[in-house]
């Protein structure tokens, strides 16, 4: 946004992926706290995540992206009854 | 029917742009039908039919979903062009300002018609008239000869690199949309080589190099798209006297910024756009053979408002009427009175100028409604005093 006069004609953005460089996780209200302990890895939390939020590493659910997560609770909800390894905790006010 | 582009061929304005577009050959052509534009769609999907374009004729459920079609297919890349009326044109209008903000060179026909209500079909101008703020450039046609050199320019003058912005070529429901007049039509290979290839700049299939369309702008940006867009409308004014001196070298025929009819020695000029222009050129030279000195001037571009030649061609007349097929209800006057007495406020001295709202839902304008407006403004131009500024005529 440096140069306005050199915008894109009509707003269009000129590549792709800039999704990722906008941080949506100031929006959370509610952070996910996932515990290993837990979890088993089954990887519902990572299919079922609209922000692509869930990292995962060598086939593990390792952690959540908190720069994209904006703390919907899908994860936690989605998390099988027989596991519930994610919870949702208030962010700190 | 065998249309022939050789010597002069009768045909209607629907008829004629409808050939426009087969010889164009746009790449997509969303539409549904309405009077009394109809026609122009109902011969072009005849053309598609008979494998006489490769045009993907998208049928859609309504005007609103038309122009939606056209603003996607454009950001796909390809060139789109369709044609509508009246209700038509008013329920596309959030789309229009859509397609004129992304920077899509969409080109319509906009045959005039009046809005309901009551209900009307026939001919007047609130139709585009109120789409005159949606940043598309307004082309207005006399006849059905400009009405189909204009559409052909049309394509030109949206895909300028220098404009980017989607074009409206408006002429009269019925009388020209309906009426066969002698034209000459252009060979399909003049006008392919005229038009040229069409290469967007991005678009959404080429999946080498991504983009988005359609991104939110918020209080950091919105208002610099809109200056840019502004800022391409303002050249579209010379873009379109380029083109429309490119094309009269080519073809002969000679459209500028708008046509003066015996206006240089004129005391009394009525501005007036589209067909009723004509009767009022007969009124005028009979005026004249009385050696009243009248004359006429019809805009052809409208949007962007060539405000500062519109002085210059009327900076000598002493009294101005500006007749309005379209009534802004309660503003000052009609649309083009309004914007042409603006323009007059920048000159010194300045004419006297009213406004005549004329022709509403199709009424005939006829010969002697012109010269009364003549013989109106020739009792101004004599005595200085204007005694109604504003008022309805043709009732």
């Amino acid at each position: 946004m440096e140069n306005k006069k050199e915008l894109p004609l009509g707003g269009v953005i000129p590549r792709g992926g800039t999704a990722h460089e906008y941080s949506t996780g100031g929006w959370r209200k509610l952070r996910p706290v996932v515990d290993k302990d837990k979890c088993t890895n089954c990887l519902i939390c990572w299919v079922m995540c609209p922000d692509s939020a869930v990292i995962t590493q060598d086939g593990k659910m390792v952690g959540f992206d908190m720069e994209h997560c904006k703390g919907c609770g899908i994860c936690a909800v989605e998390c099988p009854d027989k596991v519930k390894a994610i919870k949702m905790e208030e962010e700190a006010g | 029917m065998a249309i022939s582009t050789k010597g002069q061929t009768g045909l209607t304005g629907n008829t004629a742009i409808a050939y426009a577009m087969k010889q164009i050959n746009p790449d997509v052509c969303p539409a549904y039908p309405i009077t009394p534009s109809t026609a122009i769609i109902e011969d072009f999907s005849s053309y598609v039919a008979d494998g006489a374009v490769d045009t993907e004729l998208i049928t859609v459920e309504s005007e609103h979903s038309a122009m939606s079609a056209c603003i996607g297919a454009a950001a796909a890349g390809a060139r789109v062009m369709t044609a509508t009326s009246a209700q038509g044109l008013a329920l596309m209008w959030e789309m229009l300002y859509i397609a004129s903000g992304m920077r899509f060179p969409i080109v319509i026909a906009n045959v005039n018609r009046a809005l309901s209500a009551p209900i009307n079909i026939h001919c007047d101008h609130s139709d585009s008239m109120g789409a005159r703020d949606s940043g598309w450039v307004q082309l207005y046609s006399e006849t059905v000869q400009e009405a189909y050199d204009n559409f052909i320019q049309a394509v030109r003058i949206a895909e300028n690199e220098k404009v980017l912005l989607p074009v409206m070529v408006c002429f009269d429901g019925f009388i020209t949309s309906h009426a066969i007049e002698n034209i000459s039509l252009l060979d399909d290979a003049e006008v392919r080589e005229f038009i040229g290839e069409y290469k967007p700049r991005h678009h959404l299939l080429d999946t080498d190099n991504p983009v988005t369309y359609g991104a939110m702008t918020l209080q950091d940006t919105y208002i610099e798209f809109k200056r840019q867009q502004s800022q391409a409308m303002s050249r579209a004014k010379d873009v379109v006297t380029e083109v429309g001196r490119e094309f009269a070298g080519k073809f002969g025929r000679d459209y500028g910024l708008m046509e003066t009819y015996r206006l240089d020695d004129a005391e009394a000029a009525i501005v007036i756009l589209n067909s009723a222009a004509g009767t009022t050129k007969v009124a005028a030279d009979e005026l004249r053979k009385q050696g009243k000195k009248v004359g006429v001037l019809r805009p052809r571009l409208f949007r962007p408002f060539p405000f500062k030649e519109m002085a210059d061609a009327l900076k000598n007349v002493k009294a101005v009427a500006v007749l309005d097929r379209a009534d802004s209800m309660n503003g000052f006057g009609g649309p083009l009175f309004n914007e042409v007495r603006s323009a007059l406020y920048e000159l010194d001295t300045r004419p006297r100028v009213i406004s005549r709202i004329y022709g509403l839902g199709g009424r005939d304008y006829k010969v002697k409604d012109a010269a009364s407006v003549f013989d109106e403004l020739l009792k101004i131009s004599s005595t200085g005093k204007v005694e109604t500024l504003q008022k309805y005529i043709t009732l």
